[in-house]
């Protein structure tokens, strides 16, 4: 490795950034093939009905149409996986999800058919010649409804679908022995991803007999899913990635692959398909609503003596990552502190409501604005300062957690919330109906994936004659630089300028298997294996140069093509690697990093470790709220995360302040509404994500304590920036109008009606 | 075929003359996609979300909500009548040494918001250049960063 940092934590700007300002790059829906067909899908109009009778002919029969596809046409139209943990007695075992619609519709906006033809005009006509007639069943559209015995069922016998619990201590006795004890109940929104470009693909089959899939994915390992569908090997199904044009969890779970495999594979024709903004609305997975039940005690001076809660996510119609969401909830649900006595108990429920599945901030996120807002009423009623309260529990390197796993890197929260707070700066005046208030919070959330799971991550790394570097990873990048992270720690490692770098990503037939750009995963576990392949390349470099330097190889580093020995002698690269290759030991290497290991959880209870670490920080926010109209002005913003080591600064900064910014928005105006399961708020204009106008200048504040477990010490910065957002605004606005808001998103007329009508 | 009328239309795109056939329905947007100007990105199709906006006769306009007919003889201005890969604009070269862009995808339409920007107004304040890219959506960033970069451009700082 050169000696020293030459390319991480500085503000190297990416090579595809050039190309991004010039609009080169060639996104999944901008890629055209010869006599490609255009699909659609025809979507379900009801939220709860039974297909009496559906007739394409008339579609199959437009001139123009290639083919019209129904569930009758999927080899493998079903499919079952079962919820890890879960028990006989929480219902379903199994989660079921189906292509197209057999018989029952359980949510609107459900895929029913797929159309193909020559033009996208022509699949559009196609698309109004397919009749459906419905018969509605009842449904169920609120989840505490839901779970009584009587409501109407999605599947089975049970609407709960995944129920997890946390037990520690003895709360009865804890909270008998507190002296203050605080108890609310709090609702979170259904959050819309808005991603800006839409889910898009084109597939094709190649002269192999290999379907081809070109696709904004986060996940290429959806292949196996193409496969199973059509029942045929999963050697014969290829997912190139694109770069995606944002995803946030939205391209997480398949999105056109699977359509798009069945077109291709019936027609032998290339296939493209995008879905239309409205569609992304209601035909696609957003972030779990909560309802979330706390209470949580303290003693006098100011410890915290026993937290329960009870936690229930609307899962929608279909399972999806559900369970797994659920999980990092019941996990992350104390917040980043020590509680002695525990008990959480947490309930996913389907509903005929829109699908819910993953999000940034995975479950962890709506949590936080519980047990923030928790914690800033135990220091009210205490007459603490609420930053005291949270220092005086503040869980530490080597404290347990309530699902006793022990912390393993360092937390940095005091010093976030300092550096946070410090940055707004002298306090703004209120004048007249305009009320200036200021709050924090702080977060906690894991990077990577449960360590159950046993994840992995698979690297390839060589290099050429002349010296310069190859990097196959395959890992997708979603917009934050996920391959020019990897091109900088290989160009560090083996002391290359970044430009000397090559990294191909994400194609699951040329890349090795990296895992998913998902969890916050991508740089712990993609960057570790990287630098690992690089280290071994290394030192089949530098065995071979000591031998021709006739040095040891511990004396020997890389750096501008240069071996170079402790003493300032050097020794040309390419020479090095001309010996090796007459040598038969070529400089490259596959390495596959592997994220801690912990057995699979076996029962509801979560008693043992499940992620690998956690990263901390804190969010504050200085509010004007106008109390006539119930506005909220974000004046001053700041958001301090402990990232471990900034791999490329600006990128960690750019995490920083956009996933403050969707925070913000899930905070105070983000909601996307349904009527009895009709989606209201299907596009941009009615669903309000915040604009330039709605924010301030976020202030991002980087710390590195270089105790994570990614490369060079680095903790995930992607989900974290998220999660401390919205209950950092809600203890603003309290501390401006003396009212807290227990059910955001906090609108203009949440804010106006509580402190208008006091019943509310 | 589709029943549907046709009309012959003529575009000057970037300085060249294209011609094609369109329905009366038929977006600018999509007509210039068609032609592989596939730089301006459909993001909503509505008008809701900036990303496909061009520069007519120097006008920020957002290419959905405009009927390619309506285009007809007029200047039209994609993202690749700014710079080269040998010379970017500078408000390029400041989006890319500002980090202005993560995905990339709302990049082609800011860019040209903030082109047809800094033409009428080279000297904005903060708040002016807020105003005038609030119709460009942008789900990575925040916003800062690119604001920080097209003020850098009107203040000749890059």
């Amino acid at each position: 490795m050169a000696k020293e940092m030459t390319y991480i934590g500085k503000r190297t700007p990416g090579l595809d950034e050039r190309d991004k300002v010039l609009g080169n790059v060639i996104y999944a829906d901008d890629f055209t093939l010869p006599d490609m067909l255009y699909a659609r899908v025809f979507r379900a109009t009801k939220p709860s009905a039974l297909i009496k009778k559906l007739n394409v002919e008339k579609a199959r029969n437009l001139p123009g149409v290639a083919c019209v596809l129904t569930a009758d046409d999927v080899p493998n139209n079903e499919s079952i996986s079962n919820v890890v943990g879960q028990t006989t007695e929480v219902g379903l075992l199994e989660a079921k999800h189906q292509v197209l619609v057999k018989n029952r519709v359980r949510y609107y906006g459900e895929a029913v058919a797929l159309v193909a033809a020559d033009t996208i005009d022509a699949a559009n006509r196609a698309l109004e010649l397919i009749e459906v007639e419905y018969e509605e069943i009842p449904g169920v559209f609120d989840p505490i409804a839901a779970m009584k015995p009587d409501a109407p069922k999605l599947h089975g016998n049970n609407n709960i679908i995944a129920q997890w619990k946390l037990r520690k201590g003895n709360i009865e006795k804890a909270f008998a022995e507190s002296d203050v004890v605080v108890e609310n109940t709090y609702r979170t929104p259904r959050q819309e991803h808005a991603h800006l470009e839409p889910e898009s693909g084109v597939a094709w089959v190649d002269d192999m007999g290999v379907i081809n899939i070109r696709s904004a994915t986060q996940v290429i390992e959806h292949y196996r899913d193409v496969a199973a569908v059509l029942g045929i090997p999963q050697s014969m199904v290829r997912i190139e990635g694109t770069i995606m044009g944002g995803a946030f969890g939205g391209k997480e779970d398949v999105t056109v692959e699977v359509f798009l495999g069945l077109l291709a594979w019936k027609t032998r024709k290339p296939v493209k398909l995008t879905f239309s903004r409205e569609e992304m609305g209601f035909g696609r997975q957003k972030r779990h609503p909560y309802i979330l039940k706390y209470k949580t005690g303290a003693t006098k001076d100011g410890k915290l003596t026993a937290m329960e809660a009870e936690i229930i996510s609307d899962a929608g119609a279909y399972v999806y990552l559900s369970p797994w969401v659920l999980l990092y909830s019941t996990v992350h649900s104390t917040g980043p502190y020590f509680i002695p006595n525990v008990k959480v108990d947490s309930f996913s429920v389907l509903t005929n409501n829109i699908m819910t599945s993953a999000f940034r901030g995975f479950g962890a996120m709506q949590v936080a604005f519980a047990y923030e807002s928790q914690m800033d009423e135990l220091a009210e009623k205490l007459n603490m300062d609420p930053f005291e309260l949270r220092k005086k529990n503040f869980l530490k390197k080597g404290s347990e957690t309530a699902n006793y796993q022990k912390i393993t890197s360092d937390v940095l929260l005091k010093e976030s919330v300092e550096k946070a707070l410090g940055a707004l700066g002298e306090k703004s005046t209120s004048s007249g109906s305009k009320k200036i208030g200021r709050g924090f919070a702080c977060s906690w959330q894991s990077y990577g994936r449960m360590t159950y799971l046993h994840d992995t991550s698979s690297a390839w790394v060589g290099l050429e004659l002349d010296g310069s570097a190859v990097v196959r990873s395959g890992i997708p990048d979603l917009g934050g630089g996920q391959r020019e992270s990897l091109r900088a720690i290989a160009a560090q490692i083996l002391g290359l300028k970044i430009e000397e770098v090559h990294v191909i990503s994400t194609d699951s037939q040329v890349t090795p298997l990296a895992g998913t750009v998902t969890a916050t995963r991508a740089l712990f576990m993609s960057g570790n294996a990287v630098k690992l392949a690089s280290e071994n390349v290394l030192n089949i470099i530098t065995r071979t140069a000591s031998k021709m330097l006739k040095v040891s190889a511990e004396d020997l580093y890389l750096r501008d093509k240069l071996v170079y020995t402790s003493g300032g002698e050097s020794i040309p690269l390419v020479k090095v690697i001309k010996e090796c290759a007459a040598e038969g030991s070529m400089p490259q290497s596959l390495a596959t990093y592997k994220a801690p290991f912990t057995d699979p959880i076996k029962t509801d209870v979560i008693k043992d470790p499940v992620f690998a670490d956690f990263t901390f920080g804190a969010q504050a926010a200085e509010v004007e709220v106008d109390t006539e109209t119930g506005i909220v002005t974000i004046l001053k913003y700041a958001s301090a995360q402990d990232i471990g080591q900034a791999i490329n600064v600006n990128r960690a900064e750019g995490q920083i302040e956009g996933g403050a910014a969707q925070g913000i928005g899930f905070g105070l105006m983000e909601d996307y509404l349904e009527e009895k399961g009709v989606p209201l708020t299907w596009n941009l204009a009615t669903y309000l994500i915040p604009t330039s106008k709605d924010l301030p200048d976020i202030q991002s504040i980087i710390l590195e304590s270089k105790s994570g477990k990614g490369p060079f010490g680095a903790k995930g910065v992607g989900e974290p920036s998220i999660t401390a957002a919205a209950p950092a605004l809600v203890s603003a606005i309290y501390d401006a109008v003396g009212v807290r808001i227990k059910h955001i998103p906090a609108t203009p007329e949440r804010i106006y009606w509580s402190l208008h009508n006091s019943d509310t | 075929m589709d029943g549907k009328e046709y009309y012959n239309i003529k575009l000057i795109v970037n300085g060249k003359e294209v011609k094609g056939s369109v329905a009366a329905e038929t977006s600018l947007l999509d007509f210039l996609r068609s032609k592989n100007y596939i730089e301006v990105k459909k993001g909503c199709d509505k008008g809701d979300c900036g990303a496909c906006t061009v520069l007519i006769d120097g006008k920020a306009t957002v290419s959905c909500l405009t009927s390619a007919i309506q285009a007809q003889g007029r200047k039209i201005q994609t993202l690749k009548s700014l710079g080269s890969w040998d010379k970017l604009d500078p408000l390029q070269e400041a989006f890319v040494k500002h980090e202005a862009l993560q995905c990339g995808f709302c990049t082609p339409g800011m860019l040209m918001t903030a082109k047809a920007l800094l033409d009428e107004n080279p000297h904005p304040t903060r708040d002016d250049i807020k105003e005038a890219i609030s119709g460009n959506l942008c789900r990575c960033t925040g916003y800062k960063k690119i604001v920080d970069a097209i003020e850098a451009v009107s203040k000749g700082e890059n």
